[in-house]
This record gives structure tokens, C-alpha cells and sequence, in this order.
């Protein structure tokens, strides 16, 4: 299996603070991978360096053997890297269905083609279908600021898979939403992975999600990577049970 | 449809015929007043474009008015045909807004403000010393109006027609950008620059844009500015007029597709009535719309929509922030 996405010796330092200390990992396609640490640990840091929010201080970030480092964050979703943040952001003064024609459109054509085309960029059918599929159909015509938190999460991820990305990053996806919502969004996130093969590379503060969706864990202490494995191993790891719980 | 937008469009509608026939009773003062208030809605149409959606604050609108008033006058006295003036102050217009977006691309908020403002400054200084080109304090005067194949548009009436006739088509032209894709990335500029980027929308190119098109119908505005007024000077394009665009965007609604054209009815017409109270006048204005900003910061069609909002919330007032609110 190639490794679509392969992180080396990735660092980040804010002045005299280093955020993101030689972090290495690599990614295959269709596997989940779970990224979880301590509050502090360099796991929202390492999104924004992978995914050219920040420009990181040394080391390389290859996306299907092609270097990406530095990369602007909108060609890189061209090349078909996605990604939802840790704080809610959606478009709170356009519709559910507006935010997810604008999550997918700038794939459609040139920017002449945009302005001159459909108002819908042609998306309106996939919007739907995304809006069945994330079970947001009464929702689909309200503005997204007037939806609860766990169904702005919800269409926070929806966007993300607008642009049919190959690779996903889901910075706290389950953060603040119920039960019955994070049911659901496990269950999709599962079916997208099966049904199309896309890599998703997952941080989150929630042991049972994280634990139960994702193949491999990766676990990141003060800007390092101190364990990976099986989510089983992980658990049981006294490195990591350290780097939670302290001496 | 919903009843409420079939409302909307009869309304709209209702106005459009009451601007073409209610003019044809109205002295030549009160025609040039509403010559220059579609004027001036052109530039404001603009400066919604890229402060409005885009979310990009100039200062400079009143300098674009100027660059395209100032086109006209220099190529229309010198025996060039309007058609050129407007082409070419409308690309002037795009190529220089253009260029001022790019500090955009590194300051915000009141930073972009007074770059912005600089740029203003410094195009009213040429307009006013650069005699050579602008005529200097002294302005360019006997602009002619133009004609439209051997037609004469230099009644007040007829050219008064011809700015509304422009006012359409510009109005034609934004409603289709706006509802374009192009209308949401500006959105998604103005809401959220960060997460925009990573859905793919390059805020480099849509800032730009913004600034372009803004610049680009000011400028027109300018066109068909000098030969209503027949003579331009600096005086015309100062800060104070940047500021009174400014004005007549966020008193009509910032972001709202009709919020210019109200907001230049506002600030254009609301002096002239208000004159009955004579010297009190201005401050009877300033009061007026000191109450709306705090009131209603969104301005008159904000207003308008929190009002209408729990009957209408399946189908948003403007596209976006509610048209595109």
C-alpha cells in the first residue's frame, strides 16, 4: 500500500517554544489513523504545518510522493487534502446547503467558468446528497449560525468531503457533539472511508471515538511522537498512560 | 417562490416603473438630483462589492469616482467618443484597483483603512496639482453629454435615463456575480478567510477581485458623473466624498444587494428634504443617522430583515448574509 501522506522530521518553533519537535509519520491510503496527546502536545500545530496554515521551521510533508511543504493551504486542497479545525467553522450567514456548494465548487472549472456558470457551480444534486447523507435534510435551507453546535459539527465535516479530498484531517471532530450525533458521525466517516477509499488522519480528545474508529494511533507528547500502534496497545502503553496521567 | 420574494419582486418592480415615469413631472432640479443619486449608487454598488461582501474596507471609492470622472472629461473635450471614456476608465479602474488590493493581501480592518486612505489622498493631490492633465484647482469644464447613435442625450431628462439605463446594467451584472460562485467565495472572504482557504478558495485572487470591481464600477460612475455635472474639479473627490460612499453603503446595508441604492437615496435626497428646516438641516441628518447606526448598525434593509426574518427563514432576504443575505 503507498503512503499518501509522509510527514519527516517535521518541527515548529514559536520563538523559544518548540511546538512540533521532529515529528515523523507516514499515512497509506484507506487507513484511519488517530493522533491523540495531552492538551499542549503539537497536534493541532503538526495540521497546520502539514497542511500549509503555518510554515513549519525544518522538515517535509509529502502528499502522494509529492512535496507539499509550505504549500498554500487552497492548492493543496486542489491536490485533494481536506481538513475541519478544532473550533467550529462554518459559514454562519449562509445555508447548509450554501456552505456545502462552497466547500466544493472551486474544483468546478476555471475561475471565468465560475462566474459564468450555474449559480450552484452545478453542486446543487451532491449538496443534497451530502445533506441526506450527514441526515441534515430538514436543516438543508436554514442559516448554518442557526443550527445547534453538534449539527454545525456535523456539517463542519460534511464540508470537508465536498471536494471528494483522498485525504481527510479532522482536528476534534467529536468535540461538543451528543451521543446519537457522534453514532452517526462515526458510521459516516466509516462508510466514506469503505466506499471511497479515503485517508483520514483524525485528532481527538475522546478515548471511545477515537479508539473504535481509527486502525492506528499515533501519540504525540511535548511536540514528540512517544507511541504508535494499535489502538489495544496504545492503551495499554505506559508511556502514554505517563503522558496523560503524569507520575 | 415565496410569497414574501414574489412581494420582493413586485416591489422592486413597483419602483423601477415609478423611477422611469415619476421623473417626467419633476423640475430639472429635482431630475438632477435623482441623476446623481443613480450616480452614485453605481459607486456605491461597488464599494458593497468589495466592502459589503468581500469584506475589504476602502476609502478610496471617491478617488476611482474622480479617475473615471476625470477620464471623460480629458478624452470627451478632446473630441474622443464617450464609449472610449467608458472603456477605458473602466479598465483603468479594474487594473488599478486591482494593484490596491495587494496590500490587502497583508493588513486588515483599519490598516487596509488607511492604506486606502492614502491612496485617496494622494489621487486627490494629483487631480489638484497636476494642471497640466486635470486643470488643477480650476477642474475641466463644458464636458459634453453624449449621444447614442445621432441620439442627444443632453436634455436633463434624456440623461437622466441614460445613468438609470446604466444603473440597471450594473445592477444586472453584480445580482449575477453575487449569485454566482463567485458571490459565495466573496462571502467566505469576508467570514472566515482561513477556513475558505482550505476548501480550496484562493483569497488572494478573490481579494483582488474584490478591489478590482469595486474600483472598476466607481470609475464608471465617474463616467457618466462628469457630463451630468458638466464640469469636474478636486473638489469633488475628496475624503469626505470616500467617506460619504462609505456612507450610503452601510446606511443602506452593508452586504445587502438594494442597501446602496437605498443608502445613496439616503444620502443624496434625505439634505434636499431636509432643507425645509433650513440652518438645521445637517444636524437634523447627522441625528437621523447617528439613531440608525446605533439602533441598527445593519442598516435600513437589516432592519427590514430582522422584521421579516420569522416569516421568511427558508429563503434569505440576500443571498449570504442573508442576499448574499
Amino acid at each position: 500500500m503507498s503512503a499518501v501522506l509522509e510527514v519527516s522530521e517535521l518541527r515548529k518553533s514559536f520563538g523559544g517554544i518548540t511546538a512540533v519537535d521532529g515529528v515523523s509519520l507516514s499515512v497509506d491510503e484507506g487507513e484511519i489513523v488517530g493522533v491523540i496527546g495531552p492538551n499542549g502536545s503539537g497536534k493541532s500545530t503538526l495540521f497546520d504545518c502539514i497542511l500549509g496554515q503555518l510554515l513549519p521551521s525544518a522538515g517535509t510533508v509529502q502528499v502522494d510522493g509529492r512535496e507539499v511543504t509550505g504549500m498554500r493551504p487552497c492548492d493543496l486542497n486542489r491536490l485533494g487534502v481536506s481538513r475541519t479545525f478544532q473550533m467550529l467553522q462554518v459559514f454562519p450567514q449562509l445555508s447548509v446547503r450554501e456552505n456545502l456548494i462552497l466547500a466544493g465548487q472551486e474544483h468546478r472549472g476555471s475561475m471565468l467558468a465560475r462566474l459564468l456558470g450555474a449559480g450552484d457551480a452545478g453542486l446543487g444534486p451532491s449538496a443534497q446528497n451530502m445533506i441526506e447523507f450527514f441526515r441534515l435534510q430538514h436543516l438543508a435551507d436554514e442559516f448554518a449560525g442557526e443550527l445547534s453546535y453538534g449539527q454545525q459539527k456535523l456539517l463542519d465535516v460534511a464540508m470537508a468531503f465536498m471536494s471528494g479530498p483522498r485525504l481527510v484531517l479532522l482536528d476534534e471532530p467529536a468535540g461538543g457533539v451528543n451521543l446519537t450525533m457522534l453514532a452517526t458521525l462515526r458510521e459516516r466517516l466509516r462508510d466514506i472511508n469503505r466506499e471511497q477509499r479515503a485517508t483520514f488522519v483524525v485528532i481527538e480528545h475522546n478515548m471511545d471515538f477515537v479508539m473504535s474508529l481509527c486502525t492506528r494511533i499515533i501519540v504525540l507528547a511535548q511536540g514528540r511522537v512517544i507511541c504508535e500502534g494499535a489502538p489495544e496497545a496504545v492503551r495499554a502503553d505506559p508511556q502514554v498512560i505517563e503522558a496523560y496521567l503524569g507520575h | 417562490m415565496t410569497g414574501l420574494r414574489l412581494w420582493g419582486y413586485v416591489a422592486a418592480a413597483g419602483v423601477l416603473v415609478a423611477l422611469i415615469v415619476l421623473p417626467q413631472s419633476l423640475k430639472p432640479y429635482g431630475i438632477a438630483l435623482l441623476s446623481r443619486w443613480a450616480v452614485m449608487a453605481i459607486a456605491a454598488v461597488g464599494l458593497n462589492l468589495t466592502l459589503g461582501y468581500a469584506g475589504q474596507i476602502s476609502l478610496a471609492q471617491a478617488a476611482f469616482l474622480g479617475i473615471g470622472a476625470y477620464t471623460t472629461a480629458i478624452l470627451t473635450t478632446n473630441g474622443y467618443p464617450f464609449w472610449s471614456a467608458l472603456l477605458l476608465a473602466g479598465g483603468l479602474g479594474f487594473g488599478v484597483g486591482w494593484l490596491l488590493g495587494y496590500p490587502a493581501l497583508r493588513v486588515q480592518h483599519h490598516y487596509l483603512a488607511f492604506v486606502t486612505l492614502a491612496f485617496m489622498t494622494m489621487a486627490y493631490l494629483v487631480f489638484r496639482n497636476e494642471a497640466w492633465l486635470t486643470g488643477g484647482v480650476f477642474g475641466i469644464n463644458r464636458i459634453p453629454r453624449p449621444s447614442f447613435f445621432g441620439w442627444s442625450t443632453a436634455k436633463p431628462l434624456t440623461y437622466y435615463y441614460v445613468c438609470l439605463g446604466a444603473l440597471m446594467i450594473v445592477l444586472a451584472g453584480a445580482w449575477w456575480m453575487i449569485r454566482s460562485p463567485w458571490g459565495r467565495a466573496f462571502v467566505a472572504l469576508r467570514e472566515n478567510p482561513r477556513r475558505a482557504m482550505s476548501l480550496g478558495v484562493d483569497i488572494r485572487s478573490y481579494t483582488l477581485l474584490a478591489f478590482a470591481f469595486g474600483a472598476a464600477l466607481g470609475c464608471i460612475a465617474g463616467v457618466f458623473f462628469a457630463p451630468l455635472v458638466e464640469f469636474v474639479d478636486p473638489s469633488s473627490f475628496t475624503l469626505a466624498d470616500s467617506l460619504g460612499l462609505l456612507l450610503m453603503v452601510v446606511v443602506g446595508g452593508s452586504g445587502y444587494f438594494f442597501g446602496p441604492l437605498l443608502g445613496a437615496m439616503v444620502a443624496v435626497l434625505l439634505p434636499e428634504w431636509l432643507r425645509m428646516t433650513q440652518g438645521l438641516y445637517l444636524i437634523c441628518y447627522a441625528v437621523l443617522v447617528m439613531v440608525l447606526m446605533v439602533f441598527c448598525p445593519s442598516g435600513i434593509f437589516g432592519l427590514f430583515d430582522k422584521a421579516v426574518r420569522p416569516f421568511n427563514r427558508s429563503a434569505p432576504l440576500a443571498i449570504g448574509k442573508e442576499a448574499r443575505r
